[in-house]
């Protein structure tokens, strides 16, 4: 039997501190990501789900703790780790005196991106037409939020971190986000999903995380990773208690009994293969999106989200 | 970072272009400004025409702030500011393109002040290529430092306010040089009398251009 060979973190939080003045964003948060793997961030309003976003993108410094992103140092390689991490934040990021197609096209080539994609990511995206030639000012909230994704799926970056990406969308384009996640899910990116609407995202999540109050306080598996998933490189024992740690019997908002705490706690679930072949699901795939009925995966959230 | 500096720049001109806030109202702000310096001179056309290469220098500096206000507002919206940093582009390139945008516009404000300030004072220019020099070079050293000091003003709520006053005093030089410079072109003097300033603006200029490559990047990440 061939050995599984580990593959490395794509993002790593350990004992992690962020500050907005004296006021603490994260509070200690210690989470492992695997390379593929998809995650979903959930917690009340406040809880600290776009700042851990935001710091994994290098937005927001770490007053203390330990992160890493793709095996990297975000502060001293910043550069590297920016062009490989895409975020979709609650803002757009779109200059409102250039076009759709001009805001694609300059963030794409800002982050070195491959400009081929540009054109199938707009098409995708239902940016063409008169729409790829409006100014950024007089798009909708959907429209900017579209854009947005243009930019991220143009670019195919190898981490996605998604705050609250269903917001604003309607029911055609949410449909489209839950495809395109599933490529980069099939692709081996990994994605990071913040959102209160667990609902909405849990079925397209390897692993759900709760935060509450800057840490990490639940954990669940939502279905069986087809990644490998690397043990914390300073594994403690199992039987050691995360400063993180909640009592057993704490709920998270699903109502669902967390399995786990800490991940350093979590036995990681290891794939019988890394070679395991992803679903097939071509990354330039194009959906239409008119056509949701024979989408199994995502038509169910769809209807109860409508 | 050429590539950076050039993508940036052909955006900032590009949102120029469609915006035209430099041409219908930065350029009349600075012409207001001449006619506005023209009464507090009185009406004699020779204590304006002495007057007018300092006044002119006066007007470039106030139009630079608002330039400068500009070109850090469009970053301000929807969060671009972040946009660029997330897009891992090179932070020099990033400088050189944003110093250049606004270089590019100030050497149209300054041609527009500068036809202003002939009209309007009734100043002869008897040295043409020093002030061209003096502008050239002036505008790389504004576009610089007004650069610089707009993203360490960029992420403050008072940017407003604040960056004229961080900006103003550190343009001191150029504004000395340029009002000497524009008096041995305009007001008989001799070249001779011009190129140590040259070379003060020069210097100048080379300082806050590698400040502004060498630093930008750390003022981006923590303003």
């Amino acid at each position: 039997m061939a050995p599984v060979t580990p593959v490395p973190s794509a993002v790593s939080l350990r004992g992690a501190v962020a500050l907005s003045g004296r006021f603490p964003l994260l509070a200690g948060v210690d989470l492992e990501v695997a390379v593929g793997e998809t995650v979903v961030i959930e917690g009340p309003n406040g809880a600290g789900k776009t700042s851990l976003l935001r710091v994994c993108a290098g937005l927001v410094p770490l007053a203390s703790g330990h992160l890493s992103v793709l095996g990297l140092d975000p502060v001293r390689r910043r550069t590297e780790v920016r062009r490989r991490v895409g975020l979709l934040s609650h803002a757009s990021h779109l200059y409102d005196d250039l076009t759709v197609a001009e805001n694609v096209r300059f963030a794409v080539r800002a982050a070195g991106g491959d400009p081929v994609r540009i054109g199938p990511a707009c098409e995708r995206w239902g940016l063409t037409g008169r729409l790829a030639r409006t100014a950024g000012s007089k798009l909708s909230a959907g429209q900017r939020r579209r854009t947005a994704l243009a930019v991220l799926t143009a670019r195919w970056p190898e981490v996605w971190l998604l705050d609250e990406p269903h917001a604003g969308l309607d029911t055609a384009a949410r449909v489209l986000l839950d495809e395109a996640v599933a490529e980069a899910a099939a692709s081996r990116v990994t994605v990071l999903i913040a959102s209160h609407e667990s609902g909405v995202v849990e079925g397209l999540a390897d692993r759900a995380v709760t935060i509450t109050g800057g840490r990490v306080t639940a954990e669940r598996v939502l279905r069986p990773s087809t990644t490998p998933v690397v043990p914390t490189p300073s594994a403690v024992p199992p039987t050691a208690v995360s400063p993180t740690a909640v009592p057993p019997t704490a709920v998270s908002p699903t109502g669902v009994p967390p399995t786990a705490v800490s991940p350093t706690a979590v036995p990681p679930t290891a794939k019988p293969s890394p070679a395991v072949p992803p679903p097939a699901v071509p990354p330039t795939a194009k959906p239409s999106p008119v056509d949701v009925t024979d989408r199994v995966p995502c038509a169910g959230r769809v209807t109860h989200v409508a | 970072m050429w590539r950076d500096a050039a993508l940036v720049a052909g955006k900032d001109l590009r949102i120029e272009r469609r915006s035209r806030v430099g041409l219908t109202q930065v350029a009349p702000f600075g012409i207001v400004a001449l006619a506005l310096f023209a009464f507090a001179l009185g009406p004699d056309r020779s204590d304006m025409a002495r007057g007018a290469p300092g006044l002119f220098w006066v007007a470039v500096l106030f139009c630079t702030v608002l330039a400068v206000q500009r070109s850090v507002s469009v970053e301000a919206a929807d969060g671009a500011r972040d946009g660029l940093r997330l897009s891992g582009i090179d932070p020099a390139g990033l400088f050189l393109g944003k110093a250049a945008a606004v270089g590019a516009l100030l050497v149209v404000l300054e041609a527009v002040l500068a036809v202003g300030v002939v009209l309007l004072y009734g100043a002869r220019v008897e040295v043409p290529w020093l002030l061209v020099a003096s502008c050239a070079l002036g505008t790389i050293g504004l576009a610089a430092t007004g650069t610089l000091y707009g993203a360490l003003s960029a992420g403050l709520r008072v940017r407003e306010t604040l960056l004229p006053f961080l900006l103003l005093p550190i343009v001191a030089p150029v504004l000395l040089a340029g009002t000497k410079i524009w008096q041995a072109a305009m007001l008989g003097g001799t070249p001779s009398s011009g190129t140590p300033w040259l070379r003060l603006l020069v210097v100048f200029d080379a300082v806050y251009v590698a400040v502004g490559i060498a630093v930008f990047g750390p003022i981006q990440e923590t303003a």
